[in-house]
């Protein structure tokens, strides 16, 4: 029997909105069975509007997507009946409790009475909300409702999970344990998940593989050890033991890359032109001038210098201004 | 109705009564408001029952048939606002990522809201037992009255839910509301038609549908088994309720676009 394809493959992938721009803008990604993939940008740049596009909640405008073997726009029904998903608000009543959540959620699926509370016992265990099952959802806290959400798209066993940043505004804690769980169920059970996140942290931390979107289209694309190492280098700061001394430190490491911006006052920051071996070239080099240093630092580089170099901007604090998919206006 | 069909529509029928259930000002409200107005016009308009050709000598009883009318209106509010809340909330998003069927969405709503108009409907009654009304058409008349009234608001229902689905603002369901009481207001609610002097006034009120309503509840209490006034009722309710439904799921069709 053929193994089910849990894959997500998209090619050109255009949603126009009226009256505005392109939201997305020709889109072309491969996610492979089992792999978490960050779809990493800032607000507005088009993540989103290309989950809602590939859960079949929007119609894409061009362009073709299959996820789990199926097409979005053809297939819809068994597309839906494969994925998973938690989208950008945990979509809650907060007059029902985790339990009728669950409840109802499985008996729109079509899952039976007894599968049912036993099915329901045993999410509320793995996302750790057996004591607070029974209480309705309007008093629980932001990683509660985020957990009850990821719980509510696992209930029918989905090939496929989307999560749209699920874990903006949480505190490090419940981060941490989301981040746990969704690895858990890649590793685990093979579950394919497609992440979004403005997070650089996320992003490095959980995805076997980064896509960048900016203003809807793909800026870049690969590890993240992949696109740190091919868009930006490590950057060198030293802090002078003597403030006098600034200008010769700065000359030194000159050697070494090009002077950058944004680190500490008082000290200077290189951007290596190599990182290889030159750590200790540059001691050497500070030394043979005579020139003590109090603190010395190298830095990697993150996807925050990836985007940096990709669009010229910081990744936070870059909104785009292209409005990205109201979700009540596509509702649905 | 398909099996699965049904154990969708008893579980969004369910939850919409859970709610309705759990936000005691959704309960106690429809339950009391028609109840204090019952009151205030059997109170200030019983001279009324001196004009000739009053059909009867007690304004309370011929009043009796507003609150049903008004505890139906209530159903607009309590259907539209809760279907508007799953679109602002992207609650209807996570229903619409099952293999839900968009009619259960509209069928569950407002079957709970019936529900909840069974018991409205139901206290009414009681209460113009409880202050001497007898019913023209006994027991059997009793449970006409409750099924007219669970289709009164089934009606009303729709069109909140229509209003709800075509703008996903609980501000427009709330807006479309004093819409529904101008109706009642321009019906034969205070008056029978046939005693209206003002033409205008008589005129609206003949071509007003809920005063056919009003009419047929008001047959139960006052005159017995009228079967033009049941006739006319029965009919306008169910017109009433295909309009509806029919609006609902259009917008619901054009809302959830999913593939």
């Amino acid at each position: 029997m053929q193994a089910p394809d849990n894959s997500i493959e998209v090619e050109g992938l255009v949603r126009e909105f009226k009256k505005g721009p392109r939201a997305v803008d020709g889109i072309d990604l491969h996610v492979d069975p089992g792999e978490i993939y960050g779809f990493l940008g800032p607000n507005g740049a088009g993540k989103s509007t290309t989950v809602l596009m590939l859960t079949t909640l929007l119609p894409p405008t061009a362009g073709t997507a299959r996820v789990a073997g199926f097409d979005v726009v053809r297939e819809g029904p068994k597309v839906r009946k494969a994925i998973g998903a938690a989208l950008q608000e945990a979509a809650l009543d907060p007059l029902l409790t985790g339990r009728e959540h669950l409840r109802l959620q499985m008996a729109m699926h079509g899952i039976g009475g007894d599968e049912r509370r036993r099915r329901a016992d045993e999410l509320l265990e793995r996302v750790g909300l057996t004591d607070a099952a029974d209480r309705k959802v309007k008093g629980y806290s932001g990683g509660m409702k985020r957990r009850l959400d990821l719980a509510l798209a696992l209930v029918h066993r989905p090939r496929v999970l989307f999560l749209d940043e699920p874990t903006t505004g949480l505190d490090p804690q419940s981060r941490a344990a989301l981040w746990e769980e969704v690895e858990r169920l890649a590793r685990d059970e093979g579950v394919t998940v497609f992440l979004t996140t403005q997070y650089l942290e996320e992003a490095d931390v959980l995805a076997a593989r980064v896509g960048i979107i900016d203003q809807g289209r793909i800026v870049a694309e690969g590890t993240p050890e992949e696109l740190k190492a091919e868009f930006s280098s490590s950057t060198i700061e030293a802090l002078p033991a003597n403030v006098e001394e600034k200008g010769a430190v700065a000359s030194v490491l000159e050697r070494f890359g090009a002077r950058t911006t944004g680190f500490s006052p008082g000290t200077v920051a290189v951007q290596l032109a190599s990182s290889d071996g030159r750590l200790t070239e540059i001691v050497r080099a500070l030394d043979a001038e005579g020139l003590r240093i109090a603190h010395l630092q190298i830095h990697e580089p993150t996807l925050d210098d990836v985007f940096l170099a990709k669009t010229g901007r910081h990744l936070e604090g870059a909104e785009s201004e292209d409005a990205e998919a109201d979700p009540e206006l596509v509702a649905t | 109705m398909t099996s699965a069909l049904a154990v969708q529509v008893g579980y969004l029928a369910r939850r919409s009564a859970v709610r309705t259930l759990r936000q005691p000002a959704g309960v106690v409200f429809p339950l009391l408001f028609p109840v204090l107005l019952l009151a205030v016009n059997a109170g200030g308009l019983r001279a009324e029952t001196k004009l000739p050709g009053f059909p009867t000598d007690s304004f309370l009883a011929f009043a009796l048939a507003v609150p049903f009318i008004q505890g139906g209106l209530f159903a607009t509010g309590n259907a539209g606002i809760d279907i508007a809340k799953d679109v602002q909330t992207g609650f209807l998003n996570r229903l619409a990522l099952t293999p839900m069927r968009g009619i259960a969405l509209i069928l569950g709503e407002i079957g709970g809201v019936m529900a909840l108009a069974v018991v409205q409907a139901l206290f009414y009654l009681c209460i113009g037992l409880v202050f001497g009304v007898r019913l023209a058409s006994g027991v059997g008349g009793a449970f006409v009255l409750l099924l007219l009234a669970a289709l009164i608001a089934l009606g009303f229902a729709t069109f909140g839910a229509f209003a709800a689905l075509r703008t996903g603002s609980t501000e427009a369901v709330n807006g479309i509301f004093p819409v529904f009481f101008v109706f009642l207001f321009i019906s034969s609610m205070n008056i029978p038609r046939d005693l209206m002097s003002v033409t205008w006034f008589r005129w609206f009120a003949t071509i007003n549908p809920v005063s056919y309503l009003i009419e047929a509840v008001r047959s139960l209490v006052i005159v017995g088994w009228d079967a033009e006034a049941l006739v006319l009722g029965f009919g306008c309710a169910i017109l009433i309720i295909v309009a509806g439904f029919a609006l609902s799921v259009a917008a619901l069709r054009e809302r959830m676009s999913r593939t």
